[in-house]
C-alpha cells in the first residue's frame, strides 16, 4: 500500500485538489468475529457536506475513529487534508474539529468555562475565533453560567459544536449530532452545518435518519461496514427504478402479507400509513384493487408514490443481502 | 366498548413546575396511538402517570378499566412495556430473558417453557436462543424486547421510544410485529420524539409545554397544517411563526 | 504552558465543585486519626487489676502504687487468700492479678531470688501480653532502683528499656500508618478514579482528538491530587502533632520530600491502574484491593511484619507503604536523617519510575 506524501509543510499550497478526507479501501477489524469496515473507500471535497447514513452498528462511529486519529485501521489508506491518519495524527488533530457521538464535555463547568478550555487547549481564545461560532454562540449566551450538565439536549449539542469550532477548524467531523435531540433542535442543526459549509469548512457528518440525507451535498450509504451507495441524494433516489405504489387498506397488518403473496411483487413495506409496494412490471392498479378486493380488504386506496431514500436504502440492502 | 386508556384533564406538577397540563384524550382499543412531543413537553411524565408510577396532582385517568390513583397494582398486571433503554438483561442469555420475564409476570412453568420455544421460533431466533443478549445485533434486540413486553398478553403496550438506530428493514419488520400485535385487538401505546415514527400511528398526540396542542390521524393533521410530513407538523406547531 | 495552566483549573473546578467527595478527602484524614487516638487503641488504660499482698509489707505497697501512678492499672480488690483469683477471673472483673509472696521483703533484703508472681487473663492474648510487658518494666524499674547503692552481686538480668517510645504510646504507630494510608488513598485511588472518569465520560476522547500532549493530560490530571494529599499530610502532623503528642524529632523538610516522593509512587500506581481499565467502578475496586489492602495490612502498619509467615513478609517488599512508614517512623520518632533513610528511599523511588515507566507504556495516544 503506499503512503501518500505529507503535506504539512505545504498547508499553504493545499488547493481544491487536496480533498478534504480520502479513505481508501479502510478495513477494520475488533476481536476476531467483528468486521467493523469492510474495505471502505470514500472522498470528500473541500468545502463538502457529506453525510455518512447508516444505522447502529453500520460503522460509522469506527470510520470517524479512525480519521479523528483516534483508531488505526487494520488495512487501506485514509488522510484528513492531506495528512495520513497514522503518521500525521498531530496535525489533523490541531486542524480538524471532532464532536464524539455523546455528549462529551464536562457536565461541571459552565458553558462559557468549557468554551474557554477548549479555545485555550487548541492555543486559542474565544475572541478570536468569535466569528465563526457568533450565530451558534448567541443562542447560548443566555446560559453562559450555566453547566454545561443542565442544558437542554439541543443546547448540549450547540455548545458541542461551539467547542468542535473553536479553533477554526479546516475539516469537521460530526458523529451522529442530531441522535436523541428533537426536530426543532435537528433542523437549526443543521441550518448551523450549511452555514458553515458556506464559510469553507468540510464536514462529514454521520447520522441514522434517513431524511437528513436530502441535506448533504452528497452521502454515502452504509451497513454492516460496508457502503452501499455514495452519491448526491437525489441520484440515489432516482437510482431507484422499480415502479411504486402506496397502498392502503383498513387493515394494514394483513394488507403487508398479502401483497407479499401477490404474483408481480418485488418487495412491500410499510411506510407510516401506506404500504410501498414495488412491482417487478408495471402492471394496472386496476388489477391490485381487485386482488386486494377478493381479498376482503376494505378501504382500499392505490395511488403512484415517489421513492425515497429509505426505498433506495433497502433496496441496496436486499440486493447486497446484507438483511439480517 | 370500553376505551383502553381515558385521560381527563389529567395534570402533574413539580412544585410550581407544571410537567403535564391538564392533558385530554382517549385511546380506542386495539388502535396504535402515537404519543408525540419534544424532550422535556411532558411525555414521560405523562406516561408513567398512566403507567402507575407516578401519582398525578389532579385530573382522572383509567388504564385497562383501571384508576390510575387507587389502582395502580391492577394496572401494572394488565400492561406491557419496553423502553428505550432495553429492559433486557444482556448478561443473560436470549433464552433465559425470555424464562427470566416470564417468571417476573408470573407464568406456569409449563407455560414459559412454551413460550421460550414459540417466541424464538416466532422471531427466527434459533441461533440466538443461547446467545447473550448483548452480542445480538440491535434489531433482534429490540424485537425481542417487544416479545418479552407482550409475552404476558397484556391488553396495552407502552413503547418508550422504541426503534431509533436500526436499519430501514429492521425498523419496518418492528412495525409488522406492532401491526400484528394491534389486529390481535393489543392497545399499542408508542411514544416518541422521532416524528418519522408518528407516521405509521394510527392517531397521534402532540405535546407542547405539557399540553396536547394537537390530536388526529396522521393524514389528517398533515391536511391541517397543509404539511408534507409529520415532522414539518411538528414544527409548525413548536415553532409557530417561522 | 497556558494549555496546562487551564488544564489545571479545569480539574481544580471538577474537584472543588464536588463537595461531597472533596469533604470526604478532607474530612476522612481528621476522623481516621481521632479514631485511631481516641477509639481504636491498642494502648492499656486503667486496667483492672486485683492485688493479693502476702508480705504487706513497705515494698508491696510501693509497687503497687508505681503500678497505680502508671496510669495503666486501676486497683480493682485487694484479695486475701490464693483461692480468690479464680473466682475473680471467672466473674471477669480483673485482667490481671498481682501476687506478692511473703518472703518478699525478707528476700529483698537479703538480696535474694525471688518471685513476684503475675497471673493474666489471656482469653485476649494481646492485652494480656502488653499488661504483663508493662508491669514487669514498672517492678523491674523499682528493684533496680532498691539495690542501686548497695553492693551488688555479680547477677546477670535483663534491663528492658522502651526505646524512641517509653510510653509504648501507639499513636506513634498510628499517625505515620493513617499518613500512609490517606496518601495511597487520595493519590492513587482518586487520581484513577479522576481519569477513568473522563473515558467514562467520554471526554478523554475530545481530550485525545485535540493537540494535547498525553504527557500534560496525566501530569495535569495528577497535580491537584498532589496538592490534596500534601494538604492532608500537614493536617495529620498536625493533629498527631497537638492532639496526640506525637514528636517530629528528624527534619521536616526531608520528611516533606519523602512524603513527596511517597505520593508520587502512588500517583503513578493511580495512573497505572487508570490505563488498565475503563471505568471508575473498577478502578475504585482495584485501587482497594490491591493498594489499600496490602496497605493496611501488609505494611507493618496494623500487624507487625516481624510476625507475619515467610511469605507474606516476603511479599511484604514489593508494598511501597512498608518502606514508607519505616521512613516516617525513622525520620519521625528517631530523629535520624538522610543518611539513615536512603536506603528505603531509593527503594521507593525506584518503584516510582518502574510504575510510571509501566504507565507510560501502557498509556494510549489512540482509543484502543
Amino acid at each position: 500500500m503506499p503512503l501518500r506524501p505529507s503535506n504539512h509543510l505545504t498547508l499553504n499550497r493545499i488547493t481544491m485538489a487536496t480533498p478534504a478526507i480520502q479513505v481508501e479501501n479502510i478495513s477494520k477489524r475488533y476481536g476476531k468475529n467483528v468486521l467493523a469496515l469492510n474495505q471502505v473507500s470514500l472522498e470528500v471535497g473541500q468545502g463538502e457536506l457529506f453525510g455518512l447514513i447508516g444505522p447502529d452498528g453500520a460503522g460509522k462511529t469506527t470510520l470517524i475513529r479512525i480519521l479523528a486519529t483516534l483508531l488505526l485501521a487494520d488495512k487501506g489508506y485514509a488522510a484528513v487534508n492531506g495528512w495520513e491518519v497514522r503518521r500525521d495524527y498531530r496535525q489533523i488533530r490541531s486542524h480538524i474539529g471532532y464532536m464524539p457521538g455523546r455528549f462529551s464535555l464536562y457536565q461541571d463547568l459552565s458553558v462559557e468555562e468549557n468554551l474557554h478550555f477548549f479555545a485555550t487547549i487548541f492555543g486559542t481564545t474565544i475572541k478570536e475565533n468569535y466569528e465563526l461560532i457568533r450565530d451558534i454562540y448567541v443562542q447560548l449566551e443566555p446560559f453562559r453560567t450555566r453547566k454545561a450538565g443542565k442544558l437542554s439536549g439541543g443546547m448540549k449539542q450547540k455548545l458541542a459544536l461551539c467547542c468542535a469550532l473553536i479553533h477554526k477548524p479546516v475539516v469537521l467531523l460530526l458523529d451522529e449530532p442530531t441522535t436523541g435531540v428533537d426536530p426543532v433542535s435537528r433542523k437549526e442543526f443543521w441550518e448551523m452545518l450549511k452555514r458553515l459549509k458556506e464559510k469553507g469548512i468540510a464536514i462529514l457528518v454521520s447520522t441514522p435518519y434517513m431524511d437528513e440525507a436530502s441535506l448533504c451535498n452528497r452521502v454515502a450509504l452504509i451497513q454492516k461496514g460496508a457502503i452501499l451507495s455514495i452519491d448526491e441524494p437525489e441520484k440515489i433516489v432516482s437510482g431507484f427504478d422499480k415502479p411504486l405504489l402506496a397502498v392502503r387498506t383498513n387493515d394494514m397488518y394483513r394488507l403487508i402479507h398479502d401483497l407479499r403473496d401477490f404474483e408481480s411483487t418485488h418487495s412491500a413495506f410499510p411506510f407510516g400509513e401506506f404500504v410501498h409496494l414495488s412491482l417487478n412490471n408495471p402492471i394496472w392498479p386496476e388489477a391490485i384493487h381487485a386482488y386486494l378486493a377478493g381479498k376482503q380488504h376494505t378501504g382500499i386506496e392505490i395511488k403512484p408514490a415517489q421513492a425515497t431514500i429509505e426505498d433506495a436504502f433497502m433496496e441496496l440492502m436486499t440486493q447486497g443481502e446484507m438483511v439480517d | 366498548m370500553v376505551p383502553a386508556i381515558t385521560a381527563d384533564k389529567l395534570t402533574k406538577k413539580f412544585g410550581d413546575f407544571t410537567a403535564v397540563n391538564q392533558i385530554t384524550f382517549e385511546v380506542k382499543k386495539g388502535e396504535i396511538f402515537g404519543f408525540l412531543g419534544a424532550n422535556g413537553a411532558g411525555k414521560t411524565t405523562a406516561m408513567r402517570m398512566l403507567n402507575g408510577l407516578s401519582r398525578p396532582t389532579a385530573g382522572q385517568a383509567s388504564v385497562a378499566g383501571f384508576d390510575v390513583y387507587r389502582q395502580t397494582e391492577k394496572i401494572k398486571q394488565h400492561i406491557g412495556y419496553m423502553s428505550q433503554k432495553f429492559s433486557l438483561y444482556e448478561d443473560l442469555t436470549v433464552k433465559e430473558n425470555i424464562q427470566f420475564y416470564g417468571g417476573i409476570y408470573g407464568l406456569p412453568g409449563r407455560e414459559i417453557r412454551h413460550q421460550v420455544k414459540a417466541l424464538i421460533e416466532g422471531l427466527g431466533m434459533q441461533a440466538f436462543a443461547g446467545t447473550l443478549v448483548k452480542s445480538i445485533p440491535l434489531g433482534w434486540k429490540q424485537k425481542l424486547s417487544f416479545s418479552i413486553a407482550i409475552m404476558h398478553r397484556p391488553g396495552i403496550v407502552f413503547l418508550d421510544e422504541p426503534t431509533g438506530g436500526v436499519d430501514p428493514i429492521t425498523r419496518r419488520q418492528f412495525w409488522e410485529m406492532i401491526y400484528k400485535a394491534a389486529s390481535e385487538g393489543m392497545t399499542v401505546f408508542v411514544t416518541t420524539h422521532y416524528m418519522d415514527e408518528a407516521e405509521y400511528c394510527g392517531r397521534v398526540s402532540i405535546m407542547v409545554d405539557g399540553r396536547i396542542a394537537a390530536l388526529d390521524t396522521p393524514r389528517a393533521l398533515k391536511e391541517q397544517f397543509g404539511a408534507s410530513s409529520m415532522n414539518d407538523v411538528f414544527l409548525q406547531l413548536t415553532r409557530p411563526k417561522s | 504552558m497556558k494549555q496546562f495552566g487551564i488544564f489545571i483549573q479545569k480539574e481544580l473546578f471538577h474537584i472543588l465543585r464536588d463537595r461531597r467527595t472533596l469533604f470526604i478527602l478532607l474530612g476522612m484524614p481528621m476522623a481516621l486519626v481521632l479514631l485511631f487516638g481516641f477509639a481504636i487503641t491498642n494502648e492499656i488504660d486503667n486496667a483492672r487489676i486485683a492485688i493479693l499482698d502476702q508480705s504487706k509489707g513497705e515494698m508491696s505497697q510501693e509497687i503497687t502504687q508505681r503500678l497505680v501512678a502508671s496510669g495503666y492499672f486501676l486497683i480493682d480488690e485487694n484479695l486475701q487468700e490464693v483461692a480468690q483469683i479464680e473466682q475473680h477471673f471467672r466473674q471477669g472483673k480483673t485482667k490481671m492479678a498481682v501476687i506478692f509472696p511473703s518472703e518478699l521483703q525478707e528476700n529483698m533484703r537479703r538480696n535474694l531470688p525471688t518471685q513476684i508472681q503475675l497471673i493474666a487473663d489471656a482469653t485476649d492474648p494481646n492485652t494480656a501480653t502488653t499488661l504483663i510487658n508493662y508491669a514487669s518494666a514498672i517492678i523491674g524499674q523499682y528493684v533496680q532502683e532498691q539495690a542501686r547503692g548497695q553492693a551488688m552481686p555479680m547477677l546477670i538480668r535483663t534491663e528492658v528499656k522502651m526505646l524512641y517510645n517509653p510510653r509504648l504510646k501507639s499513636v506513634f504507630m498510628f499517625v505515620p500508618g493513617v499518613m500512609t494510608v490517606i496518601l495511597m488513598l487520595v493519590s492513587a485511588m482518586m487520581t484513577s478514579i479522576a481519569i477513568t472518569r473522563e473515558k467514562e465520560l467520554g471526554t478523554m476522547e475530545v481530550l485525545l482528538a485535540s493537540p494535547l500532549k498525553p504527557a500534560m493530560i496525566i501530569v495535569g490530571k495528577v497535580i491537584p491530587y498532589i496538592l490534596l494529599a500534601l494538604a492532608n499530610t500537614v493536617v495529620i502532623l498536625l493533629l498527631g502533632t497537638f492532639v496526640f503528642g506525637m514528636p517530629v524529632r528528624g527534619s521536616l523538610a526531608l520528611l516533606g520530600l519523602e512524603c513527596l516522593l511517597f505520593v508520587i509512587a502512588a500517583l503513578s500506581l493511580g495512573i497505572l491502574i487508570s490505563t488498565r481499565t475503563d471505568s471508575q467502578q473498577v478502578a475504585m475496586l482495584i485501587s482497594l484491593m490491591v493498594l489499600m489492602l496490602p496497605t493496611i495490612l501488609l505494611s507493618g502498619f496494623i500487624f507487625p511484619i516481624e510476625s507475619m509467615p515467610k511469605v507474606l513478609q516476603v511479599i511484604s517488599n514489593i508494598i511501597p507503604a512498608k518502606w514508607f512508614i519505616i521512613i516516617l517512623k525513622n525520620i519521625m520518632l528517631k530523629g535520624t536523617g538522610a543518611e539513615f533513610v536512603w536506603k528505603e528511599s531509593l527503594i521507593l523511588a525506584g518503584m516510582t519510575l518502574f510504575f510510571i515507566g509501566v504507565s507510560v507504556r501502557n498509556f494510549k495516544i489512540r482509543l484502543e
